[in-house]
């Protein structure tokens, strides 16, 4: 191996202490070292969202952050979703429910992005449809063409786009 | 003690859901292997030429590469039927993207900086890419895909049109369009010690690469086992063995190491096919009620030099609509392109756009509503062979959609519909995708504690194929769903055709379907306890899935669309999309949905987004990653809906559906068309419709339309 650095990261509330390739993603880290499959390779170039998992609760293409930059950090993946007791999140169920998804290598994606864009509407982050009527800071409300316009960093190949929106309207509180 | 809920027709969950929504279910390079090694192509530089000379020292010399293959040192195979397959056997390099190298490495940083150090010298020849609807190379093929005559021809087409009182004359282009399913290309291979050939492949059908495997390694069938338990989508290019796998093989080969190679999603273009691009010239000459006399469709396309693929775009006249005269006709040009393949309903797709958007140039010359246009021309038997249809909904799918869409209330007269900056129009167009079934076998087991295996190599792509076909075996059966275990996706199973050209469900239906069955009656009769392992039954449909039929079969649709022009930035949304589907029996509401809103998708994507580009200079695509080809976004998506017309057609097959993976796709990109010239009063005739070219048309307006 090159240049390598000891990392550690806290993934879906377990800490891992590596010897990683300073060259090596996040994406890669979970899919080669941590064999968490979840994350997918799209592009491996930020232009899919297949690989979307939350770090620090903030949701990030994990094909483009170089591990070790993320000493400390805690990851959450589609793996880490589900409850303690295993049961599938909410999110999990009504894309079952509604069919979200085709063929499923966008899905955990899918899933980890809407669990981050609830979390930065319910935090106030306004997107590029969010009316003027939304005071900076509040909770943003969140329909249809907010859902799609937040969701869009997620390529589907399979369409399944208006049941993705459907999913997440269900879990909307 | 038949199940209501596993029951055909109903709305099942799909059966392997909650391992895709946990990121529990493994894809094809997702399994891990001890000892596996990464691997990493190298891609030719030039369009045409040769190789001379692959300095691979620095590459080896990186920490962790463990060999760099060439056309030099990698194991020679026997020919494939497809020469695409023919990697790393000679120096020739018949296009640019070809693959010249592969670095095998500890990791996949290492084989990615490996393949960045192989140095490959060339010697490049001249190169011809461009595609022109002229060009005196281009020839009729004999067989367009799918075994298409590339012509046919029909009384006097040429003197009918001339004579006809209303006539329209016109040309399309639909460009390279890339299929980009989410999980690119990808296989993990091994040998094991006693020379057997394992990997696991995301393939539309491991059938076909298991012998295409033995084939080229010379090995008889039994010694390979290619596996695809989840498949992360294909839309026709993973229909075929694609150089992953055989890469993979040889470098797990040469390694003896097993190794993983995913193709990085800018080398897709050039390596797993392509929707080849057709310029269209359409003529339809009719009488003043409407009725079509005349119709001409000529197609040209290009294909590679290193395989003859013609897309049949010329096929659906065919079978449209009534044409007592008519010449449909394909001519392609070799090139020094990568090599066209299958792309969602190829033929259909590009075919009718340019069908279809005659079809509304026509409603227009006459001052006919685009719906009667249609209606007026449908036909009881299929135009090209005489065969009367095995069934055929059409119409009932223009007026349930047009009742659904609220047609009626339609202004006819284009750009009537303003509002601010806004156009808003409306349009309709058909669909059609013929009926394929293939032979297919599978099994049938009851075991003593009362449940079912049922085995098939079908492929699960995300079309739901485990799901449906639990249901065809568990109401054979008589069966409660949960008590069937359904096994697919492994070469080892018994042998089926893959999940393509819309015929998957009928083909392996039809087998499960008389496996089950045989085994029921068996069950029937069977006294006393069922022995250890169990009673099996099993079907091979060859002879009768693939018999001639007497009728002609295929499904029917209509697409409607809304789009809303915005005149000042020329960006085009579509508001609505409806498709109602006339498509046999549906046999799981809920996952046919997802099949044709899924089309719907990507047509909406060919209509305003996607489009590729020959690059005149270097040879290959310009738009080859994710970010310069433009799949549709979900903001891109508003209501897109789907309805079914239920057709009970005793010419099909046991289970009783038609397909239903591509027609969603066909007609969709001629509906936006149509409804986008309803918009703005101009008419486009090229694909995409981006921003930039619909400001140039509506430039183009005539004053008296308005201000642009
Ligand atoms: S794999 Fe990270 S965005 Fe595509
Ligand atoms: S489900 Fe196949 S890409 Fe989204």
């Amino acid at each position: 191996m090159g240049p390598a650095s000891r990392t550690t990261l806290t993934v879906n509330g377990r800490e891992h202490t590596l010897t990683v390739d300073n060259r090596r993603v996040l994406l890669d880290l979970l899919r080669e070292d941590l064999d968490l499959i979840g994350a997918k390779k799209g592009c491996d170039h930020g232009q899919c969202g297949a690989c979307t998992v939350l770090v620090d609760g903030r949701r990030v293409n994990s094909c483009l952050l170089l591990a070790v930059t993320l000493d400390g950090s805690e990851v959450t993946t589609v793996e880490g979703l589900a409850g303690p007791d295993g049961e599938p999140h909410p999110l999990q169920r009504a894309f079952l429910e509604r069919d979200a998804f085709q063929c499923g290598y966008c899905t955990p994606g899918q899933l980890c992005s809407a669990v981050g864009a609830l979390a930065e509407a319910a935090a106030g982050h306004p997107s590029a449809v969010t009316g003027p009527g939304v005071r900076a800071g509040d909770p943003v409300p969140l329909g249809a063409s907010e859902i799609r316009e937040r969701m869009s960093g997620n390529l589907c190949r399979c369409g399944a786009y208006p049941r993705i929106v459907e999913a997440v309207e269900d879990v909307i509180p | 003690m038949a199940d209501a809920p596993a029951a055909l027709g109903a709305p099942l969950i799909r059966r392997e859901g909650l391992e895709k929504v946990t990121g529990r279910a493994r894809y094809a390079v997702e399994h891990r292997l001890p000892g596996s090694a990464h691997a990493w192509p190298v891609t030719a530089r030039v369009a045409s030429g040769r190789v001379l000379r692959v300095d691979a020292s620095a590459a080896l010399a990186a920490p962790g590469v463990l060999a760099v293959l060439t056309h030099e040192n990698a194991p020679r195979l026997a020919e494939p039927d497809d020469p695409t397959l023919a990697v790393l056997q000679d120096a020739h390099v018949p296009h640019r993207g070809w693959v010249v190298a592969l670095v095998v490495a500890e990791t996949l940083e290492a084989a990615r900086e490996g393949a960045g150090a192989v140095d490959v010298e060339y010697l490049a020849e001249d190169h011809d890419v461009l595609l022109t609807p002229d060009r005196p190379d281009a020839y009729v093929p004999e067989k367009a895909n799918g075994g298409h005559p590339g012509l046919r021809e029909h009384g006097d087409p040429d003197g009918a049109f001339a004579s006809a009182p209303v006539r329209v004359d016109t040309a399309y282009r639909v460009p390279p369009l890339h299929n980009h399913p989410m999980e690119p290309h990808a296989s993990t291979a091994r040998w094991t010690d006693d020379g057997r050939l394992e990997a696991y492949c995301s393939s539309q059908g491991t059938t076909k690469v298991r012998q295409t495997l033995a084939t080229m390694f010379g090995l008889p069938e039994e010694s390979v086992t290619v596996r695809a338990e989840h498949v992360g989508g294909g839309f026709g290019s993973k229909g075929t063995p694609r150089p992953d796998v055989v890469l993979a093989s040889m470098a797990a080969l040469h390694t003896g190491r097993p190794v993983a190679l995913a193709l990085p999603r800018r080398d897709l273009p050039q390596l797993v096919g392509h929707r080849a691009p057709t310029l269209h010239r359409v003529r339809l000459g009719a009488d003043s009620d409407g009725r079509i006399r005349s119709l001409v469709h000529e197609v040209t396309t290009h294909t590679s030099r290193v395989r003859e693929f013609v897309e049949q775009a010329a096929v659906p006249g065919r079978t449209m609509y009534t044409s007592p005269h008519s010449r449909t006709v394909h001519r392609v040009a070799r090139l020094d392109v990568a090599t066209p393949s299958w792309m969602r309903a190829p033929g259909e797709t590009p075919g009718m756009y340019a069908l279809e958007s005659a079809m509304d140039e026509l409603a227009e010359a006459l001052g006919m509503d685009p719906v009667e246009l249609r209606v007026v021309n449908d036909c009881r038997t299929e135009p090209d062979t005489g065969k009367p249809f095995s069934s055929r909904h059409l119409v009932e799918c223009l007026r349930e959609g047009a009742r659904r869409f609220g047609w009626a209330e339609r202004d006819p007269r284009p750009g009537a519909r303003r509002a601010g900056q806004v156009l808003t129009g409306t349009g309709v167009a058909s669909a059609t995708y013929p009926v394929l079934v293939s032979p297919s076998t599978a099994s049938a087991r009851a075991l003593p504690d009362g449940t079912f295996v049922v085995r098939t190599n079908a492929t699960d792509i995300g079309t739901g194929a485990r799901t449906v076909l639990g249901q065809v075996a568990a109401e054979a059966l008589g069966a409660a769903g949960d008590r069937v275990r359904m096994e697919i996706g492994d070469s080892d199973l018994p042998s089926a055709p893959l999940a393509g050209g819309s015929s998957g469900t009928a083909s392996w239906g039809w087998a499960v379907h008389e496996a089950c069955t045989r085994l029921a009656r068996r069950l029937a009769v069977h006294r006393g306890p069922l022995p250890q392992d169990g009673l099996e039954e099993h079907a091979d449909t060859a002879g009768t899935a693939d018999a001639e039929s007497d009728h002609a079969r295929h499904a029917f649709g209509a697409h409607f669309a809304e789009v809303g022009v915005d005149t000042v930035t020329g960006e085009v949304r579509v508001n609505r999309l409806l498709g109602v589907y006339a498509a046999g029996r549906i046999l799981n509401p809920r996952t046919a949905r997802s099949q044709f809103v899924g089309g719907m998708v990507m047509g909406l994507g060919m209509a305003l987004t996607e489009g590729s580009t020959v690059d005149p200079a270097f040879g290959d695509f310009a738009e080859r990653d994710l970010a310069a080809y433009h799949v549709p976004v979900n903001a891109d998506v508003l209501s897109v809906e789907a309805h079914w017309i239920e057709e009970d057609d005793p010419h099909l097959n046991p289970v009783g559906g038609k397909g239903i993976g591509e027609i969603g796709i066909v007609g969709t990109a001629a509906a936006v068309g149509n409804a986008f010239h309803h918009a703005v009063g101009v008419r486009m005739r090229e694909l995409p419709l981006t921003p930039d070219r619909v400001l140039d048309a509506l430039a183009r307006r005539s004053p008296e339309r308005g201000r642009a």
